[in-house]
C-alpha cells in the first residue's frame, strides 16, 4: 500500500457492462480521488456507494456527512491536505453546496462536484431526468466567477469526464461539475477502463520557492499560483475575503479587482484547454443541432434521420458547457440557416446560443421540460415543422 | 494605524513572534474584547504541547472570532460562516498526525453550524473546537443568538429575548463529546490548562470560553465596559469539575458553572472508525470481493 500522502490512482483495467454513476466513480478513483464527502440522494447515491467500498480500499476514506453542506465543506478541506476530493448530488443538493462551491472559487481550491441531474424546481421528478442545472452550475454562488463544467453522454464518457474533471481541476485550481443526468446516470452500457499506464493525470503546481517570503496567491504566467497544502511548512493561509497575494484580507475596490480578474481571467484565457466539442455532419449543414448529455443521443440520431430525408442537419456536442464555446457557435452560425438546441429545460443553453448567436442565425429551442428525454423523430418532426 | 506604525511595533521583540502572521497585528477586535486574551493563550498553549507547529490547522468559520485562524502563523483556515467544522474534518482526515483545532463563535458553530457541530460530537472526530461565546452576533452589530440568556437585550431583542439559550457543554455531551470543558476568558491559566489538554485529546474536544463583548453585548446589557463583564464573570463563576452537564445552563444572574465536565479516552474516534474500515476492505478486496 502507498503512503498516505499519495493520490494513488486506483485503476481497475477491463471491460464492464455498467451504470455511468458507477463509471463516473470509476474515473474519479483512476483520477487519484482519495477522499469522497457526500449526502445521499436520488438519482446520484450510487456514485456514493460506490466510493464507500473502494475507496477505503486505496487508503482513501468515504464520509456520509450530515447535508451536503458538510458534504463539499468536507471535500475543500481535504483538498487542502492534498488529497484529490470529490462529492455526488443532485439538483436540491447542488443548491445547498453552492455558497461552498464559491469558497473553492475564492481560495483557488481544485475539488470534483458530481451533479446527477433531475427535474426541478423543488423535489421535482427525483427519479426522473432533467438538465435543468446548467445555469444554477453557471452563476448559483453569489458573486461573480467564471466555473468549469462538463457534461458526459455516456457510460464510457462518465468514466473519461471524470478524469478530466480532476485533470482540470488540479491544472486551474477550481471546482469543477461534472452535470451529468438521471438517465446517463442510470443506464448501462459498455465500459472500458484502460490501463493504468494510459491514463493521463494531471497534479496540481507545488511552490519550489522557500516558505520564508512566499507568496501563496502570486500567480504564475499562467495566471495560475502555485499550491502548497496543510503540512508542509508553509503556512497555508485561506479566506473567502478579497485577499492579496500573500493570501490577506484587502477589503478594497483595488485588491477586488487585481484578484477577481485574475480569478475570471485564468479560465477565459484558457479556453483553448478547457473547452472540448464533439461535431458531426457540419461542413455541408445548412442546419445544426445543438445538444448536450443524454439528449444528445437523441440529437445525433435525428441528424442521421434527416439526413436520410435529405435535410442538410449537422450536429454540434457541448461536452464542455462552461465555459461556453462562444467563438465557436458563432462561427456555425455565420454558415447555417437555423440552430435547434435540444435539451431537457426551458431554454438554458438555447438562450446563450441566442447571446452568442446575435441574430446570424435563427435559433429555436427544441425543449423538454422533464421527466422524458427527446426521440431522434421527434426532433426531426420538430425541425420540418419550424421550417415550413 | 499607518504602515510606518505598524512596521515600528513589529520591529519590537515579542514573545508571540513567529506565532502570530507578520502585518495582519493589529487585529479588528475591540478594546475590553476578550478575542486578544484567547488568541494568545491558544498560541501558549501549543507552545506547551510540543507539537511541531507544521502538524498544526487552524479553520474558522465567520464572525469576530472566526478572525482568529488569520492571524495564526499556522497552516490556517478561514471558511464559509458555519461550515469550520466540516471543512476540519476533511482536512484533519487527510494526515492523522494533523492536530486540527477548529476556533469560531457560538453563532457560528451552535447555529448556523449547529448541525456539524452535534454531529461532528457524534462522531467523535479527531478535531478540537474552541468556541468562544459571548452570546450574540458581534460583528454583524448584536443580534440576539442561539446563546443569548432569557431576559438579554439585543438589536433584533430590543424588547428583550424570550427564547431559552442552548446549553453548550450538555448539548455536545448528549451527542458524544469526550473532552467538554468551560471558563471565562477571564481565567486564562484554566483556559490555557484546558486548551492543552483539549488539543492533546484523542476524539472530540470541546472548550466554551465565555467571553467579553462590550461593544454589542454589554452596552445594552448594563454592562458598558469589558471590565464590568469580566468582573460579573468573576463574582459569578463557580467551578464544579465533573458536574452533570445538565446543570451548567447559563441565566441572565444566576451561577456561571465552570470546570472540566467531561474527559473520556475510550472511544474510538472517527479516524479510528475510518482506519478500521479500511483494513476490513483491504481484507475484503484480498480475498477477492
Amino acid at each position: 500500500m502507498s503512503d498516505n500522502k499519495e493520490n494513488t490512482p486506483m485503476v481497475n483495467t477491463g471491460e464492464y457492462f455498467t451504470s455511468g454513476n458507477l463509471a463516473v466513480a470509476e474515473g474519479s478513483l483512476a483520477a487519484g480521488c482519495k477522499f469522497f464527502g457526500g449526502y445521499p440522494i436520488t438519482p446520484s447515491s450510487e456514485v456514493a456507494e460506490h466510493m464507500s467500498i473502494k475507496l477505503p480500499q486505496t487508503k482513501g476514506h468515504f464520509v456520509q456527512f450530515e447535508d451536503e453542506i458538510a458534504s463539499i465543506a468536507s471535500i475543500l478541506g481535504a483538498s487542502w491536505g492534498g488529497w484529490k476530493s470529490m462529492t455526488a448530488t443532485s439538483g436540491p443538493g447542488y443548491s445547498l453546496m453552492l455558497e461552498n462551491i464559491g469558497l473553492g472559487i475564492m481560495t483557488e481550491t481544485p475539488c470534483v462536484i458530481v451533479n446527477v441531474q433531475r427535474a426541478g424546481p423543488s423535489t421535482g421528478l427525483p427519479t426522473l431526468v432533467g438538465q435543468q442545472d446548467i445555469q444554477q452550475a453557471r452563476w448559483g454562488s453569489h458573486g461573480d466567477y467564471e466555473i468549469i463544467a462538463l457534461s458526459p453522454n455516456s457510460v464510457q464518457e462518465c468514466f473519461d469526464l471524470a478524469i478530466t474533471a480532476f485533470n482540470l481541476a488540479e491544472e486551474f485550481r477550481v471546482p469543477v461539475t461534472i452535470l451529468m443526468d438521471e438517465t446517463i446516470g442510470h443506464m448501462s452500457e459498455k465500459l472500458v477502463i484502460p490501463e493504468k499506464e494510459k491514463i493521463e493525470i494531471v497534479n496540481r503546481k507545488k511552490p519550489t520557492d522557500e516558505a520564508d517570503g512566499h507568496l501563496p496567491y502570486k500567480a504564475d504566467e499562467d495566471l495560475i499560483p502555485p499550491m502548497a497544502v496543510a503540512g508542509e511548512g508553509y503556512n497555508v493561509i485561506t479566506t473567502g475575503l478579497t485577499h492579496d497575494e500573500r493570501g490577506y484580507p484587502a477589503l478594497e475596490a483595488d485588491a477586488q479587482k487585481v484578484l477577481l480578474t485574475r480569478l475570471l481571467d485564468k479560465i477565459r484565457k484558457n479556453k483553448d484547454k478547457i473547452i472540448r466539442l464533439e461535431e458531426y455532419m457540419l461542413d455541408d449543414a445548412e442546419f445544426v443541432i445543438i445538444s448536450f448529455g443524454i439528449s444528445s443521443r437523441a440529437a445525433k440520431g435525428a441528424v442521421n434521420l434527416a439526413r436520410e430525408k435529405g435535410l442538410k442537419v449537422g450536429y454540434l456536442r457541448l461536452i464542455t458547457i462552461w465555459p461556453f464555446p462562444d467563438e465557436r457557435i458563432a462561427q456555425i452560425a455565420e454558415k447555417v440557416k437555423a440552430i435547434f438546441i435540444a435539451e431537457i429545460n426551458s431554454g438554458q443553453v438555447t438562450k446563450e446560443v441566442q447571446r452568442v448567436v446575435k441574430g446570424e442565425a435563427e435559433v429555436h429551442g427544441l425543449l423538454k421540460l422533464g421527466g422524458a428525454i427527446h426521440t431522434p423523430s421527434e426532433i426531426v418532426e420538430e425541425i420540418e415543422r419550424r421550417l415550413k | 494605524m499607518t504602515e510606518e506604525e505598524i512596521g515600528l511595533l513589529e520591529a519590537e521583540e515579542h514573545p508571540l513572534d513567529g506565532y502570530l502572521r507578520k502585518g495582519r497585528i493589529p487585529h479588528i477586535w475591540c478594546p475590553g474584547c476578550s478575542l486578544g486574551s484567547v488568541m494568545t493563550v491558544i498560541i501558549e498553549a501549543i507552545k506547551e504541547t510540543d507539537i511541531d507547529p507544521k502538524n498544526i490547522s487552524v479553520i474558522s468559520g465567520i464572525g469576530c472570532t472566526g478572525r482568529t485562524a488569520g492571524y495564526l502563523n499556522f497552516d490556517s483556515f478561514h471558511t464559509t460562516h458555519g461550515r469550520a467544522i466540516p471543512f476540519a474534518i476533511g482536512l484533519g482526515l487527510t494526515d492523522p498526525n494533523r492536530k486540527i483545532i477548529v476556533i469560531s463563535g457560538d453563532g457560528d458553530l451552535a447555529s448556523i453550524g449547529g448541525n456539524h457541530l452535534i454531529h461532528a460530537a457524534r462522531r467523535n472526530a479527531d478535531i478540537t473546537v474552541i468556541c468562544v461565546n459571548n452570546f450574540q452576533y458581534g460583528m454583524t452589530g448584536g443580534q440576539v443568538g442561539p446563546t443569548s440568556y432569557k431576559g438579554q437585550f439585543q438589536t433584533t431583542a430590543p424588547y428583550s429575548n424570550l427564547e431559552e439559550p442552548f446549553n453548550l457543554p450538555e448539548l455536545v455531551k448528549s451527542c458524544g463529546a469526550t473532552y467538554i470543558a468551560r471558563w471565562t476568558a477571564l481565567d486564562v491559566r484554566r483556559v490555557k490548562e484546558s486548551f492543552v489538554e483539549a488539543i492533546n485529546h484523542k476524539g472530540f474536544s470541546f472548550v466554551e470560553v465565555l467571553g467579553a463583548c462590550p461593544t454589542t453585548y454589554g452596552r445594552r446589557n448594563q454592562l458598558r465596559e469589558g471590565i464590568a463583564i469580566l468582573e460579573s464573570f468573576k463574582e459569578r463563576a463557580v467551578i464544579e469539575h465533573g458536574i452533570d452537564t445538565e446543570k451548567v445552563a447559563i441565566s441572565k444572574e444566576g451561577p456561571i458553572i465552570v470546570g472540566k465536565f467531561v474527559d473520556i479516552h475510550d472511544k474510538p474516534t472517527l479516524t479510528d472508525n475510518l482506519l478500521s474500515i479500511q483494513r476490513m476492505a483491504t481484507a475484503s478486496k484480498d480475498k477477492g470481493a
